[in-house]
């Protein structure tokens, strides 16, 4: 997993609410067992029309296209578990989701894909939306040790996020690594289980 | 004396190995379920790492997302659906997983084989790279969804890295009235919280109309958890569950049964456990609910009408209604009982079981599916299927004009051919109404299996009430 210490790049604004993981990548999609070249599906409804004719979403407009950041409305990524979201996300270059809340599968898959997402207060995310809507000029900076966004003003907004997930994010760790250095106590673990509910 | 727990504090608890400074947890995980979709870049993962299977006996795997509901005997069509299927079967043969094959009569959606097997058993943590994960609940077991790295994490070490969730209570007091079924109690509470009422927690469901459930009811309950934005729903297990579970081909046997049921008796929560979170429903104001717009938080009683954006709780949400109405075609204030649809889809994890499928008998029985509908029956397992054969409700579905297809998740996702064209309205069982769900442009009206019969016989959005 790529690092994420700092991030500086252009914010694309997506204001709709309940942003579901099938419209990020739609089921035609899932069929692939591999986890690149999956930006060709993202937001596929909303950036072609039935007859793929593209629609001029925020993402294909020319001050959007090297975006590295999405600002979007509460409740992202809800619905199903498809890790391929973060995946299309991650191969279209977007590196930073922020929204007033997230759905927590979509929210925990981020962080196994490098990508930080970041709930904040509704009017915070009012203003970053109004900044974002600048194109081009909207030039955001997210400084994950710091835990601050830096606008395109120079404005400064804190965020919260858990210490741990922050950690590896900031490490590049992987997980199972981490985890495997516990088999002593997974072992232990098992031992019990075994002796305690032996049906299982 | 010891704090009183909820049934989630009890599992929790029950399966910590480790628990870091900073809070993190490492739980342990019993039941592994495994699908074609969700599971290829896990193994893949493995691989590359050179790591092994921890406990392929804990792991259990089912193509049931792209498998056609036709005949079967020519193989998958769709060359990226077959790769898929046959990817899954070359990775449980590598690690050594079970693996129940597409011709096996114990094929099925996941969510419904588990149960079916006795996988699925009390006071356990179940999880699978699937969101409706969260139907296992309704044994009393913490059952969530999982993306792909974690499955990946799940194969190679049988636990998780997680945070505790905080606790919801959601009680429906009283005896559910006739006519109405899980699902509307489901989709009810859904309209009542929000698709993120329920974001961060799990949810405890509680009260009469909910323990008069059988555990058909119950599984539809807990899959549409995550509809209200909590990844696990909870219902205790009670002589209901033991009773459904007894027998089953991977529950306890005699002798180690009487110990399992013991240690289950103690998993309902302590009287003063505390919530973080209540809500409470009651039963006698719940009628049949269809979703009219695109969330399924978008829900409507049967006798009702389609809402005005005009009333909406802010502009955000208003800005969505009027999306949902152009993209469903339909005008503020009609009565959701004009709504004339063109196909049904009676099936899924969510209403894929022998219980729904007598529901939507009993409405087919001796009506005729109406001048052009096209209406779908996919019984959730291959078991479902036999079992309803052998109770003779296929001929009543057949005689009314109903498909009677092979198991599987077919239209909820309209991954395999079944699916809706742009425009067509459809009436459906399963549990989500996005944008393109069941096919670019189609228009899904969620709704339980005996309203989806009454849409197929009347060709429009019915009260079942008046039917039976």
């Amino acid at each position: 997993m790529e690092k994420f210490t700092k991030l500086t790049g252009v914010a694309a604004p997506l204001p709709m609410v309940n942003v579901d993981t099938d419209k990020i990548i739609p089921k035609q999609f899932l069929k692939t067992i591999k986890r690149t070249g999956l930006s060709e599906g993202l937001f596929y409804e909303l950036r072609f029309d039935e007859d793929g004719n593209k629609k001029d979403f925020v993402l294909d407009q020319p001050a959007y296209r090297n975006a590295r950041i999405l600002v979007a409305g509460e409740n992202f990524g809800c619905g199903s578990s498809r890790e391929h979201a973060p995946w299309a996300l991650l191969d279209a270059g977007i590196r930073c989701i922020i929204a007033s809340s997230f759905a927590d599968i979509f929210y925990n898959n981020c962080f196994k894909n490098g990508i930080l997402p970041i709930a904040l207060p509704p009017d915070q995310v009012d203003l970053l939306m109004d900044d974002a809507e600048r194109g081009a000029n909207a030039v955001v900076t997210v400084d994950l040790e710091r835990q601050e966004i830096t606008g395109p003003d120079g404005g400064r907004v804190r965020f919260e996020i858990d210490p741990f997930r922050k950690h590896c994010l900031m490490n590049g760790l992987d997980d199972i690594g981490l985890s495997l250095q516990k088999s002593d106590k997974i072992e232990a673990f098992e031992a019990k289980r075994r002796r305690e509910q032996p049906w299982l | 004396m010891a704090a009183p727990r909820t049934l989630f504090d009890k599992i929790w608890e029950g399966h910590l190995v480790d628990r870091q400074d900073d809070g993190t947890c490492l739980i342990y995980i019993d039941r592994h379920l495994v699908h074609e979709v969700t599971s290829p870049q896990a193994f893949e993962g493995l691989r590359l790492a050179g790591r092994r299977l921890r406990r392929p006996e804990a792991t259990l795997a089912v193509a049931d997302h792209n498998v056609p509901t036709t005949d079967r005997s020519a193989g998958i069509a769709d060359e990226e659906s077959r790769i898929q299927v046959e990817t899954l079967i070359r990775n449980c043969a590598d690690f050594g997983v079970p693996y129940i094959e597409v011709e096996d009569p114990r094929q099925g959606i996941v969510h419904i084989i588990g149960p079916e097997q006795g996988f699925t058993l009390p006071g356990m943590t179940i999880v699978c790279g699937d969101s409706h994960t969260s139907t296992h609940g309704a044994f009393g077991a913490l059952a969530f969804g999982i993306g792909t790295s974690e499955v990946e994490h799940v194969l190679a070490t049988q636990t998780l890295i997680q945070q505790p969730a905080r606790n919801m209570r959601i009680t429906v007091e009283g005896a559910r009235p006739p006519g109405t079924t899980g699902k509307d109690l489901i989709l009810a509470i859904i309209g009542k919280i929000g698709t993120a009422g329920g974001t961060g927690h799990v949810i405890e469901y509680a009260g009469q109309a909910i323990t008069d459930l059988s555990m058909e009811g119950r599984m539809t309950v807990c899959n549409m958890s995550i509809e209200a934005g909590a990844r696990a729903g909870l219902i205790a297990p009670d002589t209901t569950t033991f009773a459904y579970i007894k027998g089953r081909p991977m529950a306890p046997k005699a002798g180690a049964w009487e110990q399992a049921e013991s240690a289950w008796r103690g998993l309902p929560s302590d009287d003063g456990a505390h919530y973080d979170k209540e809500v409470t429903l009651s039963a006698d104001q719940i009628v049949p609910q269809v979703t009219w717009g695109t969330s399924p938080e978008d829900v409507v009683p049967v006798t009702g009408r389609v809402p005005d954006p005009a009333g909406a709780p802010d502009e955000g949400k208003r800005q969505a209604m009027e999306r949902s109405l152009a993209y469903m075609g339909l005008k503020a204030g009609t009565p959701i009982g004009e709504v004339v649809v063109d196909k049904v889809f009676i099936g899924s994890c969510t209403n894929g079981r022998i219980e729904d499928l007598r529901e939507a008998a009993a409405v087919a029985k001796g009506r005729k599916v109406a001048e052009g509908v096209q209406a779908l029956i996919v019984p959730g397992s291959g078991l479902v299927k036999n079992q309803a054969e052998e109770e003779g409700l296929d001929k009543f579905f057949i005689e009314a004009g109903f498909e009677w297809r092979e198991p599987g998740c077919s239209m909820c996702l309209a991954m395999n051919a079944d699916k809706l064209e742009p425009g067509e309205r459809c009436a459906s069982t399963s549990n989500r109404n996005f944008e393109g769900r069941q096919g670019r442009g189609g228009r899904t009206h969620l709704m339980s299996p005996a309203m989806a019969a009454a849409a197929a016989v009347t060709g429009r959005i019915a009260d079942v009430r008046e039917l039976v």
